[in-house]
């Protein structure tokens, strides 16, 4: 399988009032065609921002360095003119807040037929059966009255649902979908899923899906990345991760979901403190200070990424213990079983 | 079993609405149209919804902060529908709420000492200074905040310990129920684990009774004992936890519960997953009959004629109370 998107040593920093802020540090990772990779972290963890530098989007205050290779080309050093034939074809986002992110004042006509006037040289009637026709297949109904809509007579599902149309209308061979279904209810989730589901399947998209809820890694991803204070602190594949954690962090996340199976009779499992201040790190590891296992070591140095397969990597100084106890949990399960 | 601390009978909150831009109409939002339920003490009951269903409009009439306009709710025995403020204000330290925003519900100019005894000071403005003070220190000892803190402001804490401020305010009075509205919704996960413990431990430790308001089926998993599902206003389901998630019988309630997403790559893999088609429709013109019946996989025309009412399961094998509001409940729980 060809690699689509090849992520080498890029840093993202911010400059402050307060000084400057490092929101991502040194992340690697490929993404293969069709695959699908789920970034994992709480609010403040970099895994928006990792996105934001690679399309170009990060706020004025913003730099990034190192290389993003999409297509062959390196995303970080295009100018803006070429990282727009690029932005919105081949490469497009969709955002957590679709009411933010569509032009209140512009018919969703207008917003969808000028992606495809500008980079497809469309004239507007073709452009605007195309973009009917994107409403349909995303499941949007009597799509052909409701194109000349404004967003806000759109429902939070339907918003989201146009979005997706419009990230889509030039067939892109990668979607970044930032938290995309955060803001919708349950039921309108799981008909945003499966749209995704399929999309990936018929069209051999890759997707990467940001976001905080294992439950969506679980159902859409093959690869998942672990977020924790501006660093990766695990990768694997989604089997790997949910069945064999080994960073604290990912354990802990792991327990602590409340989860709709399994059993309710105990309180839930809560990963000690908060979250870390990004401007006001911990030394060392930046999950020390909430992690049971942490050692003088890990106070004192930053972890290295201890790389085990190809895309199977933990960034902890205590790996080869959790592996152990992993291992003899797995042992003990079995004996019990 | 001891009698409810808390009955609602047939609420009804209607807002009147004008609807077009020029040439208005009058027309009525039904927001909550005929809930019915008991509250027993040391209980915590959930109501689980998608939004604009109605469920924070019902916790908010439940507590008089909106007044209904038909039905009845009793709390201890007391009828206090349509009670004025006056009325309302020396039940009110019986009666507390936690709501979804946890920095916004903080006054960002007082200290969060002074937020946490403001109901103590307006309830009982006799108890000297350095007692009000104490408890205040001891309530923050409870729900886990630092009581050297006290003169801090709530722009200096996180959300989660924000929205333990609030709890501490709700609690300083030690009330007999407190209504949660979406208590942990915009915390991150980890902190949210925190927060779900707190308020158990706090049930247990005071023999609380909670109306647990929320929109994640599994968190409301953790916390209730009995869980409401309502939909457009109208309660679809009521029954005890183990009941509603392990055997649900109502169309909407099986389509809520298997499209929640389960943090296993194997178990997700194999799930079938029911989608619901379109999104739920205004409650300014809801659906003739039953509310439900256009998203409904089994509705009929006897769905579209006549609104089912709730109605108590009487099978050998249904668990406590069971009570479904579907024509088609016996037949489609029949067929597998």
């Amino acid at each position: 399988m060809s690699i689509i998107l090849d992520v080498q040593n890029l840093n993202t920093r911010f400059d402050t009032p307060e000084g400057e802020v490092s929101a991502a540090n040194n992340i690697n990772f490929t993404l293969k065609k069709g695959q699908s990779l789920g970034v994992v972290g709480e609010s403040g963890s970099g895994k928006t921002q990792i996105f934001m530098a690679i399309m170009g989007l990060l706020a004025k205050n913003g730099r990034t360095s190192g290389q993003a290779i999409f297509q062959g080309q390196n995303l970080l050093e295009l100018p803006v003119a070429e990282l727009n034939k690029v932005r919105g074809v081949s490469l497009s986002m969709i955002f957590q807040d679709p009411m933010t992110s569509l032009n209140p004042y512009l018919k969703v006509s207008r917003q969808m037929t000028e992606v495809l006037i500008e980079h497809r040289g469309m004239g507007k009637k073709e452009a605007l059966e195309r973009s009917i026709r994107m409403l349909e297949l995303v499941g949007i109904p009597e799509a052909r009255k409701r194109v000349y809509m404004y967003p806000h007579e759109f429902s939070g599902g339907m918003r989201q649902r146009v979005m997706i149309a419009i990230a889509l209308l030039c067939e892109p061979d990668l979607l970044i979908a930032d938290e995309p279904t955060t803001a919708l209810d349950v039921t309108i989730q799981a008909q945003i899923l499966d749209l995704l589901h399929n999309l990936k399947e018929e069209m051999g998209m890759s997707i990467v899906m940001i976001t905080h809820d294992l439950g969506v890694i679980a159902g859409m991803c093959d690869q998942v990345m672990v977020m924790y204070g501006g660093r990766v602190v695990e990768t694997g594949t989604v089997h790997e991760i949910f069945n064999d954690a080994r960073h604290p962090y990912t354990q802990g996340l792991l327990q602590s979901m409340p989860r709709i199976d399994g059993d309710h009779s105990e309180d839930l499992y809560a990963i000690p403190g908060q979250p870390p201040n990004l401007q006001a790190l911990p030394s060392g590891c930046a999950f020390q200070p909430r992690c049971q296992l942490a050692s003088d070591q890990c106070r004192r140095e930053q972890p290295g990424s201890i790389t085990f397969a190809s895309e199977r990597s933990v960034a902890c100084h205590r790996v080869t213990e959790i592996i152990e106890l992993n291992q003899e949990e797995t042992v003990n399960r079995e004996v019990a079983l | 079993m001891s009698e409810p601390i808390l009955k609602v009978d047939d609420l009804k909150v209607h807002f009147p609405v004008d609807v077009g831009t020029f040439f208005s109409k009058k027309a009525t939002l039904k927001a909550v149209d005929g809930v019915s339920f008991e509250l027993h003490e040391g209980e915590a009951l959930s109501v689980v919804g998608e939004s604009g269903c109605g469920k924070s409009t019902l916790g908010r009439a439940v507590l008089q902060l909106l007044h209904n306009t038909e039905g009845q709710v009793v709390w201890m025995g007391e009828n206090i529908t349509g009670y004025p403020v006056k009325a309302m204000r020396p039940l009110r330290s019986e009666m507390q709420i936690i709501f979804q925003d946890p920095l916004a519900s903080l006054d960002p100019r007082m200290t969060i000492g002074e937020i946490i005894a403001e109901p103590l000071v307006t309830h009982n403005p006799e108890i000297p200074k350095d007692q009000v003070k104490a408890r205040v220190r001891e309530m923050m000892d409870i729900v886990g905040l630092l009581p050297r803190m006290i003169n801090r402001y709530p722009h200096e804490f996180s959300g989660g310990q924000c929205q333990r401020i609030g709890i501490a305010r709700a609690m300083i009075l030690r009330p007999k129920v407190i209504v949660c509205d979406e208590p942990v919704s915009a915390l991150d996960v980890s902190i949210q684990a925190q927060i779900i413990n707190l308020l158990g431990e706090l049930q247990e430790t005071f023999g609380l009774s909670l109306l647990f308001i929320s929109h994640d089926l599994s968190i409301v998993r953790h916390i209730s004992h009995r869980v409401m599902v309502i939909y457009l206003g109208n309660v679809m389901e009521l029954a005890e936890k183990d009941a509603l998630y392990n055997a649900p019988r109502h169309p909407y309630t099986q389509a809520l519960i298997s499209a929640v997403p389960v943090p296993d790559p194997d178990k997700e893999a194999h799930k079938k997953r029911i989608v619901l088609k379109g999104d739920l429709p205004s409650p300014i013109n809801p659906p003739s009959g039953c509310v439900f019946r256009t998203r409904c996989l089994y509705a009929d025309h006897q769905c579209e004629q006549e609104k089912p009412p709730l109605t108590t399961l009487n099978e050998p094998t249904a668990k406590g109370n069971h009570q479904v509001a579907c024509h088609k409940q016996a037949e489609i729980n029949s067929l597998d």
